[in-house]
């Protein structure tokens, strides 16, 4: 393993050359193989004093700073909207800061923007709150440019340890993944975000059928959307936001299907009140859709996709209270897309491989349990945005912000001091935007009826493509008493996506059928995402002093 | 006149890129299963292969069914691909380069190796 000075440690694949593992024909430069780009640390640095690193993949960087301190005051996973208001506030405030993130572009899924390639001069008119965003990247930048953060991109942290006084992060680099790096630093800020939740139904594994977030992805990074005539549908306000943009976009979409309702909110009118932006967005959203001639189909659901090697069209089914399907009440709608999904869950795999709690929210998904000063149960290590509860990117923004000025907190001293009244503004802001998290992850739960949207043959595991049937007979016959027994008898949720996709599924139809709640536990995966065997040999502690 | 000035008229765009005024670099080409395919500077595989149409690229290991990009975003590696001869690249990040050879996926993208 080439070591560098201990504090950002690359190593070359295998074969010792830039990228060895890409074809014969694939260069390797920014944007291809994760070699230093613009947005890239390379080598530099810092205030604190020598302060250096390197990707991985770039030949000729690797003399980091002799005697380097070998480790950076925070390290801040995830450069969407919380870890951008984090690491540019700790930077602000002093503290010497390593951002990393899995993208090539700082921005997070939310924030996703048309690739420099694709010339977009108005990337703003598929975004909200984009003023924002410039606002934190123009921070960033400053920050970059003294050496104050170093903003590694491409840089997918798949663990993280514990070595002395140190957290050491591992990260797969470079487009496709093939580089590595290490890096050390005293604190650790996780805003990892959240993916999308899915619910199985027949015909969702065909060609055509995409998350309503992964649309939203695709139209935002590469301009493109997944057919001219898309079905919105599943549950929770994101699903308005996506039908608003496939609109602008020029795409027909005939309804957005809802399998709950907005009824629910008025039941909790004091949070409403202290939230009038919440509400604002809603009826922007809602003004947006009659205006493009989209039916708002609520308590409905797409039960089936119809279709033999794409999606031809859908199902709707009315729903009951517990979403069961009304029988009789079925109608087709023809599409060539379908864009589907139930609300986020948040990404914690990194923290609960750490030791850190984690709370139930309304919505059923798991969080990071956090305390005021967003500290997670481990010390020394913070959460801000979604890791601490789905809650959007305004909650994500005040929370990067406090997360970062707890950090500084807890430094003791060194940085130029904090402002209470701030932090305290910062705390009653998070405190009413929690409130309505809860809200309206309560709304739009699912009922415990979707499995009847189920066939036996219906696919729950994508990766390996395990049936709603086999669940069932694991539970029934087999004797699986948990999620946990279920997925080692029929490997539901041993594939690539570690459950990610089929886990919440799972975990439902186990308690429907009987298991405790304590099963649908938060999964827990060592690695945070797949890596090759050579990582993790490299990473191997024997390997390392 | 007036028509030259509709783009900045706020009615519906008829395509993405018109909505976000793009005026990409010059499109470039690659293949999918020998069938070639533009592609714009820094778009995805997955991205270059929507635009053309194409929403599937993988069969599966078990059934063999067909399957594209799902979640968008990295977590769900249903867009696995054969890029460049190398198997299982999520399709969905990876951004399409000039030349580049894509083919379908098929099983676990492995057998091709073995054999």
């Amino acid at each position: 393993m080439q070591n560098t000075s201990g504090e950002v440690s690359g190593v070359p694949g295998p074969g010792g050359g830039p990228g060895p593992d890409r074809g014969p024909d694939r260069g390797v430069g920014p944007g291809r193989g994760g070699a230093s780009g613009p947005s890239d640390a390379g080598v530099r640095s810092g205030p604190g004093g020598g302060v250096s690193g390197t990707t991985g993949e770039v030949p000729g960087t690797s003399g980091a700073s002799a005697g380097a301190t070998a480790s950076a005051a925070l390290a801040v996973i995830g450069a969407g909207p919380a870890g951008l208001a984090a690491a540019v506030t700790a930077a602000d405030h002093g503290l010497d800061v390593v951002l990393l993130d899995a993208s090539a572009a700082p921005g997070g899924q939310y924030y996703r923007s048309p690739a420099p390639g694709l010339g977009a001069a108005r990337p703003e008119a598929l975004h909200h709150g984009w003023a924002a965003f410039a606002g934190l990247t123009a921070r960033l930048d400053r920050h970059r440019a003294t050496g104050r953060v170093r903003h590694l991109a491409e840089h997918q942290v798949w663990a993280v340890e514990r070595t002395g006084d140190d957290w050491a992060l591992h990260s797969l680099t470079g487009a496709g993944g093939q580089g590595r790096a290490t890096v050390r630093a005293r604190r650790l800020l996780l805003a990892t975000g959240s993916h999308e939740r899915q619910l199985p139904f027949p015909g969702w594994t065909l060609p055509g059928v995409v998350g309503a977030a992964g649309a939203q992805a695709m139209l935002k990074s590469g301009l493109v959307l997944p057919g001219r005539r898309v079905v919105v549908a599943g549950s929770g306000p994101l699903l308005q936001a996506v039908a608003a943009s496939l609109t602008l976009a020029g795409a027909d979409v005939p309804a957005l299907v809802e399998a709950s309702g907005y009824a629910a909110y008025a039941r909790a009118p004091h949070v409403l009140a202290a939230n009038p932006g919440k509400l604002a967005e809603g009826a922007r959203h809602g003004l947006a859709l009659a205006r493009s001639g989209v039916r708002v189909l609520s308590h409905r659901a797409v039960t089936a996709v119809h279709g033999t090697r794409r999606v031809e069209g859908v199902t709707v089914s009315r729903v009951d209270r517990d979403w069961r399907p009304v029988p009789g009440s079925d109608r087709r709608i023809d599409c060539d897309a379908l864009a589907v999904g139930h609300g986020l869950v948040p990404q914690i795999e990194l923290a609960t491989t750490l030791g850190c709690a984690t709370r139930r929210c309304a919505d059923g998904t798991h969080a990071l349990l956090l305390d005021r000063r967003l500290r997670t149960t481990v010390p020394g290590i913070w959460a801000a945005g979604e890791p601490g509860g789905i809650g959007g990117v305004q909650l994500a923004f005040a929370e990067g912000e406090l997360a970062a000025l707890s950090v500084i907190d807890d430094g003791g001293g060194t940085a130029p001091g904090v402002d209470r009244r701030r932090v305290t503004a910062l705390r009653l802001a998070r405190r009413r935007m929690r409130a309505f998290a809860e809200v309206m992850g309560a709304a739009h739960r699912p009922g415990r009826g979707w499995s009847g949207w189920t066939a036996d043959d219906t696919e729950v595991c994508r990766c390996e493509e395990v049936t709603a049937g086999q669940v069932r007979t694991a539970l029934d016959d087999l004797g699986a008493g948990d999620a946990r027994t279920v997925k080692l008898l029929t490997r539901a949720g041993m594939g690539w996506c570690q459950g990610r996709m089929c886990g919440f599924a799972v975990g439902e139809l186990a308690r429907c059928h009987g298991a405790g709640e304590e099963a649908a536990g938060p999964g827990r995966r060592p690695l945070a995402c797949p890596v090759p065997l050579s990582a993790l040999a490299e990473a191997a502690p024997g390997d390392r002093t | 006149m007036t028509a030259e000035r509709s783009p900045v008229k706020r009615s519906r765009a008829r395509t993405p890129a018109e909505l976000v005024g793009a005026v990409p670099e010059p499109e470039f080409e690659f293949t999918f299963d020998g069938r070639t395919i533009p592609a714009l500077p820094g778009q995805s595989i997955a991205a270059a292969l929507w635009a053309a149409s194409v929403l599937a690229w993988r069969t599966t290991r078990v059934n063999g069914r067909p399957r594209g990009a799902f979640c968008g975003i990295g977590s769900c590696f249903d867009c696995l691909a054969t890029v460049n001869g190398r198997p299982n690249q999520r399709a969905c990040l990876l951004p399409a380069g000039p030349g580049d050879t894509v083919t379908t996926q098929e099983g676990d993208g492995h057998a091709e190796h073995l054999g």
